[in-house]
């Protein structure tokens, strides 16, 4: 094989769900009322972004062959922190990003810690750290409120030179900052490994508990930042239960529409990023073709029925009947 | 684990307790240290009422872990809980609303919806071989997009009928509620099919290793099939008690469910990983997590204190004893 195939096959899956995107956002835009214009495009990205962040999140820990349940929490959580701490003068505001961003990083690395460290199985061990971090973000936060800088805010869900949104250029920088050095360092390629098979990584002597706690640790700050953009977005902090578990549920969604496998060791987070946007449009397109909103939360679960059932396509290829049980 | 002092001490206690799992005796230590304490806190907490009262609570989580512990044996888990407790109690509330008929038939037909949501999650785990956690998640999410539709295009019936509140709060046998009397009935079928029939031991030989499991004969995905149609049935059975309980049903009323029915399977001694576990320990595990949570209400925590806690305690007693074997 020519070496363009292999790196077709690579990334078949995010291939498939920037397909996928553009199709769905294609048909969206071109029957929303006001059509494809700079504004339209700005308050989808404005929506998808935050569930590109919790997605790319949930990407690193499904990367290693886990799962985070507690990704929405940690988004809950930075989103009533960042409503408290990023206000102010420049400074203080500086220092409430860094604050909002370094819990993001303690959660995922208390998870990672738990579940590396403390061989527990990471459905348990997430759902109740996330337990903790909403009963946290229940403290700060015990009735909606509180204000956010707003310059910056509005700098960074606003457009650059009247066309670019700019949630989407802080999404590619986040994406060249954390996701790219992640996945070519040595550690990343732990992490891979780990999921692939953690014992012929280990036998390899591949330091898999540093790479899959730094996937777990990463996560929780990939997190923050999409409480810390969800604050920009609302202006207010607000500890709710039904939004977090919702966010959650999407990043899981997202991920397996992004070509990532729940398996473990395949995929990557530019895929669940187009499949965070896709999902979010397909979500809007109800809106678009004049559905009654209280359809939504059933499309939306009908979507990830089906796209978790994709998967069993590849049932069809086993030859050997035993490879039914992993 | 220091086995070495454990078993040090075991050699010094009488033989049914040598025989017991650690962690069972563990949980039941939990309970009696929570009892003492809360009897620092106030005197009526060891008066029977309020422990008969507190065996009431359990008994709804105990019908839910009941069937969540069928589950977590085969090495699955069931996060369906939520939705399948608020569509059991709100598809019996609503069947009540259509005459005599629908009066008689709302417990059976509220079972058979949670029942339908297992058989979904049975058919994506055993049949297509989606992970467990997945599947639940996204029927979870079908059964409540279904439920908001449902309530929202017109306001059904949401209130219990008569059958489902005696079931609840009635007392056939005076002193005792009836809500225990079916966590006991329930609880002895399960000891019942567990420990003497076949597919008892077909669940955990799956939960020890399904290949081994498929290759002694066992048609593990129909056994797989039934354990979660059986624990979505119990899950809606459970809210078609609380509904009973509450006198209505509520669209969230099972999210309270979710982590206290796993934490309560988990706490007793059943291993996540499948293939091991007693009914005994669940319902020490049961009784754990409602005598928890009642003392941090009679503390009048708030809710985020008794979230916190909760996580914590779970975390903690995990560590304690449901961890994983080192990688060799």
């Amino acid at each position: 094989m020519k070496d363009w195939r292999y790196w077709l096959a690579e990334q078949r899956g995010t291939l498939l769900a920037f397909g996928i995107f553009i199709v769905m956002f294609a048909i969206y835009s071109a029957n929303h009322p006001a059509g494809f214009t700079a504004n339209v495009v700005q308050t989808a990205a404005n929506k998808g972004v935050l569930l590109a962040f919790v997605a790319m999140a949930q990407t690193l820990v499904v990367i290693t062959a886990g799962i985070d349940l507690s990704v929405g929490m940690i988004f809950t959580l930075t989103n009533c922190m960042a409503s408290w701490l990023v206000i102010g003068t420049g400074l203080e505001t500086a220092f409430g990003v860094l604050a909002v961003l370094g819990t993001g990083l303690l959660c995922g690395a208390v998870n990672g810690a738990i579940v590396i460290y403390g061989r527990l199985q990471p459905i348990v061990a997430t759902i109740a750290t996330g337990a903790v971090f909403f009963g946290l973000a229940l403290l700060l936060r015990p009735v909606p409120g509180g204000s956010v800088n707003e310059d910056l805010a509005d700098f960074l869900t606003g457009r650059f030179f009247g066309v670019v949104p700019a949630s989407l250029v802080a999404l590619l920088a986040v994406v060249l900052v954390v996701w790219v050095p992640f996945s070519r360092s040595e550690l990343g390629r732990a992490a891979y490994a780990a999921g692939s098979s953690e014992t012929a990584a280990y036998m390899s002597g591949v330091p898999i508990r540093r790479g899959k706690f730094l996937a777990y640790t990463l996560a929780g700050l990939l997190a923050a930042i999409g409480g810390l953009f969800l604050t920009f977005f609302t202006y207010t902090g607000e500890a709710a239960y039904a939004s977090g578990n919702a966010y959650t549920l999407f990043s899981i969604a997202a991920v397996v529409l992004g070509g990532v496998s729940l398996f473990g060791g395949k995929g990557s987070a530019i895929g669940a990023i187009f499949g965070a946007l896709a999902f979010r449009t397909i979500g809007d397109l109800l809106f678009v073709f004049d559905f009654d909103p209280l359809w939504q939360p059933l499309f939306q679960g009908v979507i990830l029925l089906i796209a978790v059932s994709l998967g069993a396509f590849a049932l069809f290829r086993v030859r050997n009947r035993l490879e039914w049980f992993l | 684990m220091s086995e070495t002092t454990l078993g040090g001490i075991a050699g010094r206690m009488p033989k049914f307790l040598r025989r017991a799992d650690p962690a069972v005796v563990t949980a039941f230590a939990c309970i009696v240290l929570l009892l003492f304490l809360g009897s620092l806190y106030s005197r009526s907490f060891l008066s029977p009422e309020y422990l008969l009262q507190q065996l009431k609570v359990a008994s709804f989580l105990g019908v839910i872990a009941t069937g969540m512990m069928l589950v977590i044996l085969l090495g699955q888990i069931d996060l369906s809980v939520p939705w399948a407790v608020a569509a059991g109690a709100m598809m019996a509330c609503a069947a009540a609303a259509y005459g005599p008929v629908g009066v008689a038939l709302a417990i059976p037909f509220g079972v058979l919806c949670g029942v339908a949501i297992g058989i979904v999650n049975g058919i994506g785990v055993a049949y297509l071989r989606i992970p467990s956690m997945i599947i639940t998640l996204a029927t979870n999410a079908v059964a409540q997009g279904l439920m908001v539709v449902y309530t929202g295009g017109f306001s059904p019936q949401d209130s219990a009928t008569a059958a489902m509140r005696y079931l609840a709060t009635g007392f056939t046998i005076p002193g005792v509620p009836n809500a225990v009397i079916i966590w006991a009935l329930i609880g002895a079928a399960m000891v019942f099919v567990l420990t003497r029939s076949s597919f008892g031991r077909s669940v955990y030989g799956i939960g020890n290793r399904e290949r081994a499991a498929y290759l002694s004969g066992i048609d593990t995905r129909r056994i797989v099939l039934i354990a979660f149609a059986v624990s979505g049935g119990l899950s809606a059975f459970g809210g078609v008690l609380l509904a009973g309980y509450a006198s209505k049903a509520a669209q969230s009323m099972g999210d309270a469910y979710l982590l206290p029915s796993i934490a309560a399977v988990v706490l007793g001694g059943t291993s996540i990983l499948g293939g091991r576990g007693s009914y005994l320990g669940t319902v020490a595990g049961v009784i754990l997590i409602t005598l928890l949570q009642s003392i941090l209400s009679v503390m009048q925590m708030p809710e985020a204190g008794r979230q916190i806690i909760y996580g914590v305690v779970i975390v903690a007693m995990l560590l304690l004893y449901g961890r994983a074997p080192a990688s060799r």
